[in-house]
């Protein structure tokens, strides 16, 4: 859709903003990865008269987790067999994971990295000498049976700066430009009015023009991302901006769905990466490929001594595996840091270093040698330019020169998200297939499946991404075919409900009074003092986000207490967010960017809300390293190897949290 | 990170159909100031450094300056983006200087294969498109 992109002079909020009502079949609402793979697969299902619209918060060339780019595809599984994934995703999750929903990815994710080779991502290759190749090179393709460049076991190297750009493109394609409406942001879902439990519709607002738009579908996609700007973070300047995951991800999928009653699992994970200090660049390239170790303050390369393996042997099974679980990696550096043995540091200097030794012993010549360096270097600081830029000028201010000095790195704050190495996220139906769990139980926060594979328990909601919870480890690719299978689910889900007619509880007008309140709520107070942020009346959005960031750091276990929380403290936690949810009604907007922030706001709070109310259910520290329970510090399989499910009813606006049962499909002896 | 406008180089995207580095922002902070006809980063703490206006923009005109909270001054990495290959200029704050180009793209923009007259086959089963035999546990 051709953008108006009016500057900001007269980007000012009116109270009366244009209300524009569409009907659709099917809605996406997102823009990343998943969405883009919904959105490519969904043509190839659909009857040509079923309408589809992709509404996008930001630009589809440029949005989600990917938009900046990747270096690696973390999740392609070639010549592995998919059990092993299975086992690899439990094992680094602590063993709670729905094994049916990491399978069905396992099967359907290298499908998806084949169609980005062929639509132009560059994949790295090895040559018939086993050296690397970039993705430019001739080799053959994936598809052609091409070796690509392993680090760990799973994850392929790639020249991934336009790997966002390259997986929108065919996904616009397929849509059509007329379905794709940019700069709107969805901020609640919303209910049939006659059918119970059903998804109706979706509205929200424009960032560029004073438009409130309201849908009606039959079924919806919810796949907004993670939850960033929910602990506060390390860097409360302008380096606040340098968030480690998008910083523009407000936990908008969690809250949307949360809202009208769908089942979330897991929202105790969180994920608290351990990275480059500040730049918060990505360590995954220097652990695997290029093998640098991490070493404390005293020079110890603590995680391989036996006091380390010695804590390990109190997480057993976990603690066994060949790549330790993230969150006990993270536990042994805590332990270091708080007992003062800090910084940590990734010899990166001794890990390249040893590449050139191994080279010059084994006789290559200077000219070579210098060759082979250039490569390596080039390699080395790809990895930061293709997805984390900011790390890359944080060492060119420092004047870090990774062959000739380590760099620190340090746990980060506390991310919610459900498809990197956390598994928060929003309860589905697997595939309705034999070997999925049959679970006698009426109520759908029980069961494995009912009849849409990644269905919510909202009838016709689906989602996708971070949005699936208990099934990390899916990453780009993973994401994005899980948004493939969601399109055909939809089609199937609009087929067998054809002659369902959705019709909204609210009018439109009321739900376009309701988003742009704090827009009234500005023109109405701002003349009652000189400063416009300041005022008795209202609070601004940068404001509260601060506070909610403050009271979650220091109540929910963030890293003002090194990821230390306890009951008490939790409680204390909810009280706070509760009058802040409160004072979150007197927000004021005076643009459309202060509407965007008030509103990401509302979706933070509550996201965060649904992560400390399952923390405190919990009553064990199943992720030591992530976060800990001082009143409940082991991780106890015998009580809490379940998984912790949560719904909000909508009518009553309660909360109701519950255990339930984990099944194991693959096989558990091995357990690896 | 926050990204920066040269005056002497942004034109306000006055030729264009849109402004680019508001069209492109993930995160909606850059926008144009229509008196001057300049654009800004109206959210310094907010930008994610991603770079995705600096790659944009038609004139050159969008640099990133360290955050001010833990960059030391003077480096300053700066990339040009053709449609298929991307070149960096790394510039220590030393003075030392590194260059890196690396591909970005083995189709021409636009020739992305869409698939757009395939179809798949059995709604009621779990294949997606071109998949063939689906396995299952063992």
């Amino acid at each position: 859709m051709a953008l108006p992109n009016k500057p900001k002079g007269e980007l000012k909020a009116v109270v009366n903003p244009e209300v524009v009502e569409q009907d659709v079949d099917v809605l996406i609402i997102g823009g990343g990865m998943a969405a883009c793979g919904t959105a490519f697969e969904i043509k190839k299902w659909a009857p040509e008269d079923l309408k589809i619209v992709l509404v996008d918060k930001a630009s589809l060339e440029r949005s989600g987790a990917v938009a900046q780019g990747l270096s690696a595809i973390n999740t392609y599984i070639g010549e592995n067999p998919i059990e092993n994934y299975v086992k690899m995703v439990r094992n680094d999750l602590m063993g709670v994971v729905r094994e049916d929903l990491i399978y069905d990815c396992g099967r359907h994710v290298d499908e998806s990295v084949k169609l980005f080779e062929e639509w132009g991502l560059p994949i790295w290759k090895k040559d018939d000498s086993g050296e690397n190749l970039d993705g430019a090179k001739p080799a053959p393709s994936l598809r052609e049976g091409g070796t690509p460049v392993r680090t760990g076991k799973w994850q392929i190297m790639i020249n991934g700066e336009s790997y966002k750009c390259i997986v929108a493109e065919p996904a616009a394609t397929a849509l059509g430009a007329d379905n794709i409406i940019e700069r709107v942001f969805i901020v609640k879902l919303l209910l049939d009015k006659n059918k119970p439990n059903q998804i109706a519709g979706a509205a929200g607002f424009s960032v560029r023009e004073n438009k409130v738009f309201v849908f009606r579908c039959k079924t919806a996609l919810v796949a907004c991302g993670g939850a960033v700007n929910i602990f506060r973070p390390r860097s409360t300047g302008e380096g606040k901006g340098r968030a480690w995951y998008p910083i523009w991800n407000a936990g908008s999928t969690y809250t949307l769905a949360a809202q009208v009653g769908a089942t979330l699992t897991m929202m105790e994970n969180r994920f608290t990466p351990a990275r480059f200090k500040d730049g918060y660049g990505p360590v995954g390239a220097w652990f695997l490929l290029f093998k640098a170790k991490v070493s404390n303050g005293l020079g110890e390369f603590y995680a391989n001594s036996d006091a380390a393996q010695e804590e390990l042997n109190n997480y057993m099974p976990y603690g066994a595996s060949a790549v330790t679980p993230t969150c006990l990696r993270n536990h042994l550096m805590i332990q270091e840091l708080k007992a003062g043995r800090g910084p940590i540091y990734m010899a990166t200097d001794v890990a390249l270093n040893a590449f050139l030794d191994e080279r010059k012993e084994a006789g290559m010549d200077e000219k070579q040698l210098k060759k082979f360096w250039k490569h390596l270097e080039s390699e080395a600081w790809e990895d930061f330019l293709d997805m984390s830029v900011g790390q890359a000028g944080l060492w060119a201010g420092m004047n870090i020169e990774p062959e000739k000095v380590g760099s620190e790195i340090m746990p980060t704050e506390p991310y919610m998200l459900g498809s990197h190495s956390g598994c928060c996220g929003i309860w589905t139906s697997g595939p309705d297939e034999d070997w999925v769990p049959d679970v006698q139980n009426e109520s759908r926060s029980h069961k494995y499946k009912w009849g849409y594979n990644r269905m919510t328990t909202v009838d016709g909601l689906f989602t996708a991404g971070d949005g699936v919870g208990a099934s990390g480890h899916k990453f780009s690719s993973g994401s994005h075919a899980e948004g493939r299978i969601c399109a055909k689910q939809m089609v199937k889900f609009c087929r067998d409900n054809a002659d369902f007619k959705p019709e909204l509880k609210q009018t439109a007008q009321e739900l376009a009074d309701e988003i742009y309140a704090p827009v009234k709520r500005y023109q109405e107070f701002v003349g009652a003092s000189t400063a416009e942020d300041v005022n008795p009346n209202y609070c601004k959005p940068a404001g509260l986000m601060m506070r909610l960031m403050k009271a979650t750091d220091e109540y929910g276990g963030g890293v003002a207490t090194y990821y230390m929380t306890s009951g008490k403290l939790l409680n204390i936690c909810l009280d706070l967010l509760r009058l802040l949810r409160e004072d979150a009604e007197k927000m004021a907007a005076g643009d459309l960017h202060e509407l965007l922030r008030c509103w990401e706001n509302y979706h933070r709070i509550w996201c965060v809300e649904t992560h400390i109310r399952h923390i405190e259910f919990r009553k064990e520290s199943r992720y030591p390293g992530f976060y800990y329970r001082s009143d409940y510090p082991s991780c106890d399989d015998e009580n809490w190897k379940c998984f912790v499910n949560s719904t909000f009813d909508p009518d009553s606006q309660e909360w109701k949290c519950e255990k339930v049962e984990v099944q194991n499909i693959i096989e558990t002896e091995p357990w690896l | 990170m926050p990204s920066y406008v040269d005056p002497e180089k942004c034109d306000g995207c006055k030729g264009g159909d849109k402004t680019a580095c508001m069209y492109i922002c993930p995160n909606d902070l850059m926008v144009l100031n229509v008196e001057s006809m300049l654009a800004y980063n109206q959210e310094p703490d907010g930008c994610w450094e991603c770079y995705s206006c600096v790659k944009i923009c038609p004139q050159g005109a969008i640099f990133v300056r360290g955050y001010d909270d833990f960059v030391p001054m003077g480096g300053q990495v700066h990339p040009m983006r053709s449609s298929d290959s991307i070149m960096w200029t790394v510039k220590f704050r030393n003075g030392a200087m590194k260059r890196f180009k690396f591909p970005i793209r083995t189709t021409a923009e636009g020739a992305a294969n869409a698939y757009v007259d395939e179809k798949g086959g059995n709604l009621d089963d779990e294949n997606l498109l071109l998949e063939g035999e689906l396995p299952t546990p063992k």
